[in-house]
């Protein structure tokens, strides 16, 4: 075991846990954001730079401070380290800026694009993010591709967090996507479009943080927050058949796996279940998906508020406001 | 409990000769009507003689196009989730090839319907959209007869290309501001 204090708060978590599985152990505001970490799937994390955490002291052992700024996901807790997430005014400064990176070529098409309002790119943006550009040169721009006749590529679009080849290598059993060229270059190809039609390849739409793959049997169909999600279930050969129905009065206009607090899929849903059964008498319908109230689909969605929980919640926010030291705001221009 | 010194006692008291003819009483009242005959109206004919209205006057919606046409409408629904109202709906499209100089974008919405019954003409459509693509114009909802005809569809709301609906004076000064910096990609 092993003892770490983040944003000071202490925890103590078992050996070889990441700063950021730790952080999440604490919960609430000192968890890093992450946009190519997946819990669910091995060796991702390392890439988009966005959970970047600063630790003060190395370890009990050994207390210098680490030189630069760490990537919390895969760097591992040691005792008596102590982090800095969301104290660090250089943190806040770093996160300003790897978004400012991950921007400089994104389209902002939101208005057009399908993962609008459930889109971690457009939380990160909003939460992390300059509300003005600086960059003036050409974006890059790529061809839209059809991968399968299920799922449309967006390339432009895509932030290079290498989920989706996680995907198609450790829950696929032959590979058939990976990503071509380096650097600016670089994209998402299916070795000469080969379709995917691997079971479990539609879980690449779930775990795409932007809008590069979405689903294309709900293309323009509807905006996210005009639909109705729904926790549904059925008993299904291959995957759990625990899903989300994204529905429309009686139609099921989408269905998806569902994503936890950090927008991870848990238990991946097969092929089947999100593309061909789009009617509502297929599923035993649970009840109403529980939406996040900071997010667009929450509106004009009621649900029951649980009063005991409710208060505990706001128990615990106030115990860690009165703990912790309130970030600096960010005053960097621009 | 007295709450002012307003209030006035009622005496009832028999009237006398002059105040039974009630001739003084009705000259009174003919003198107030003459008076207003020549006071300034607070009416205008309406339809031959219109009152001046703002520049900003918030009245029926237009659907903007751009400089070649395009419509500019992606159909992404911030208006209708912006309406307090929910007065808006819409369904969205592909656009097919071919197409490109009716739509902006490759998104665009197949229809579009405010109901002018509900609408209560808070502008906020107009400030959540962000393609510059609704405006309220001030032009006045015209009246009618029955409740469908209140269901204005893209045929009453896409402006026409040969009559073009002036909105300049409805831009805020920071989307002014913001479509000078013509060096920025997304402002080209």
């Amino acid at each position: 075991m092993a003892k770490v204090t983040i944003d000071g708060i202490e925890v103590e978590v078992a050996d070889g846990t990441t700063i950021l599985n730790a952080a999440r152990q604490i919960g609430g505001d000192v968890v890093p954001p992450a946009m190519c970490y997946y819990s669910s799937l091995k060796e991702t994390g390392g890439k988009c730079r966005v959970c970047l955490v600063k630790v003060t002291q190395g370890s009990a052992k050994d207390p210098r401070p680490m030189p630069k700024l760490v990537a919390s996901c895969r760097t591992p807790v040691m005792d008596g380290m102590v982090v800095q997430n969301i104290s660090s005014a250089e943190v806040l400064e770093a996160r300003k800026g790897v978004v400012e990176f991950l921007l400089l070529n994104h389209p902002l098409d939101c208005p057009i694009c399908d993962q609008a309002g459930e889109c971690d790119l457009q939380n990160l943006a909003y939460e992390h993010g300059a509300a003005k550009t600086r960059y003036e040169e050409e974006r890059r721009t790529f061809e839209k591709i059809d991968i399968g006749d299920k799922i449309k590529l967006h390339m432009t679009r895509c932030i290079l967090c290498y989920r989706c080849t996680f995907v198609a290598d450790q829950l696929t059993n032959n590979r058939v996507h990976g990503v071509l060229n380096r650097g600016d270059a670089s994209e998402i190809s299916t070795y000469i479009e080969k379709a995917v039609d691997n079971d479990f390849s539609g879980n690449m739409i779930d775990v795409c943080p932007v809008g590069a793959l979405t689903d294309k049997t709900f293309r323009f169909k509807s905006r996210v927050w005009f639909t109705k999600p729904l926790d549904a279930h059925r008993d299904c050969p291959t995957c759990s058949g625990k899903v989300v129905l994204w529905t429309k009065g009686e139609e099921v206009l989408r269905v998806s796996a569902r994503k936890d607090q950090y927008g991870e899929v848990k238990e991946f849903i097969c092929n089947e279940c999100r593309y061909d059964h789009k009617n509502m008498k297929d599923w035993v319908v649970e009840g109403p998906r529980h939406i996040e109230r900071n997010s667009v689909i929450s509106q004009n969605h009621y649900e029951k508020i649980d009063l005991q929980k409710l208060k505990l919640e706001v128990d615990r926010q106030l115990t860690f406001q009165k703990g912790k030291q309130l970030p600096q705001s960010n005053t960097s221009q621009a | 409990m007295q709450l002012t010194n307003r209030s006035k006692l009622v005496v009832k008291k028999e009237m006398n000769f002059w105040e039974r003819m009630y001739l003084p009483a009705i000259l009174g009242g003919v003198m107030i009507t003459i008076r207003h005959l020549f006071r300034r109206k607070s009416t205008v004919k309406y339809p031959e003689k219109t009152r001046e209205i703002s520049s900003i006057w918030r009245g029926q919606h237009v659907l903007k196009r751009d400089d070649k046409g395009a419509e500019r409408c992606t159909a992404c629904g911030l208006c209708a989730v912006a309406c307090p109202a929910e007065a808006i709906t819409m369904t969205a499209a592909e656009r097919k090839k071919g197409e490109e100089n009716l739509y902006r974008e490759e998104k665009y919405a197949s229809t579009y319907e405010i109901n002018m019954l509900r609408c209560i003409f808070c502008g906020l459509c107009e400030e959540a959209c962000p393609k510059e693509a609704i405006f309220l114009t001030d032009r006045i909802v015209t009246t009618d007869y029955s409740r469908t005809g209140f269901v204005y569809g893209k045929d009453k709301l896409v402006e026409k290309v040969d009559d073009r609906i002036d909105v300049t004076k409805r831009q805020t000064l920071a989307v002014q501001e913001f479509k000078q910096q013509k060096q920025l990609s997304h402002n080209k």
